[in-house]
């Protein structure tokens, strides 16, 4: 294989791992539901985008052709993670969820 | 008994005939005439599901609408992931967004994109329309925070939709 795209593809691994660890530490270390929700459903994006932009690289370069499923698959991915975070916020309101104290506003109920 | 068997979306119906085409792998008799059926079936059962035919005339521009929001996903994700490691608290708060978009639709992109973009949640939208609640994870200032939303996202979105 091609050095130069598996350096690529070492680095690519390398930020999706560590935009992935951020998000998982960021669930664990972020006061509340609502700021939680930042933490996976953020620094993920990238991570993901990163791990599949290197798949895409790899099998490209094995020869078996370019990935689209992996583009389908950030396609999709794009599509349903906003709905996602959509209803657990939504359904955070209904429960009427507590907000830390130095949070500004308020969710509102209807 | 005929608009059974019509393309109630044709968008709608291309795009899931393509989709499976690249889903599965490659392209021979079988995966024709499963798209086929896909196209067709899905819109007839999805239809009382879409409000109205959306009016999306100007799709050239989706393209770098796409490119931008795409960099501001890597951008805001550098301040995301540096705001989680950072010992300093974050700064919550829910922001009430006044909406001038009006198509369904358009609303749609835009809380998908809020979402999408880190640091930014939404969260609700107001049942006239009018109003989307925005949860931002470390917002100084909400005017700064409707600002650039107004100029960055929804601009863009107004001139694509009307």
């Amino acid at each position: 294989m091609n050095p130069y795209a598996e350096y690529a593809i070492c680095l690519l691994l390398l930020i999706g791992g560590a935009f992935t660890l951020v998000g998982a530490i960021g669930l664990a270390r972020l006061p509340d539901f609502f700021t939680r929700l930042h933490g996976p459903t953020k620094a993920t994006t990238v991570g993901v985008g990163a791990i599949v932009i290197s798949s895409v690289i790899y099998f490209s370069t094995l020869g078996q052709g370019i990935g689209i499923e992996e583009i389908l698959i950030t396609a999709f991915l794009f599509m349903t993670a906003p709905v996602s975070a959509n209803f657990l916020a939504k359904a955070a309101m209904h429960l009427k969820v507590k907000t830390t104290e130095n949070s500004r506003g308020q969710p509102w109920d209807q | 008994m005929l608009d059974r068997l019509s393309f109630p979306q044709p968008w709608l119906s291309l795009t899931l005939f393509i989709t499976w085409q690249f889903l599965s792998d490659g392209v021979s008799g079988g995966s024709v005439v499963l798209g086929i059926i896909l196209a067709w079936g899905i819109p007839q059962m999805t239809q009382g599901f879409w409000p109205d035919p959306p009016a999306f005339i100007k799709a050239w521009r989706m393209p770098a609408y796409l490119a931008r929001v795409i960099r501001d996903i890597v951008v805001a994700s550098f301040e995301v992931a540096r705001l989680i490691l950072s010992p300093r608290p974050a700064r919550p708060a829910f922001i009430c967004y006044p909406l001038e978009l009006e198509h369904p639709l358009a609303i749609t992109i835009l809380a998908s994109t809020i979402s999408l973009t880190p640091g930014t949640v939404s969260a609700d939208v107001s049942d006239d329309n009018k109003l989307l609640l925005i949860h931002a994870l470390d917002a100084e200032d909400d005017q700064e925070v409707i600002d650039t939303i107004r100029a960055r996202y929804e601009k863009p979105l107004l001139e694509m939709f009307q």
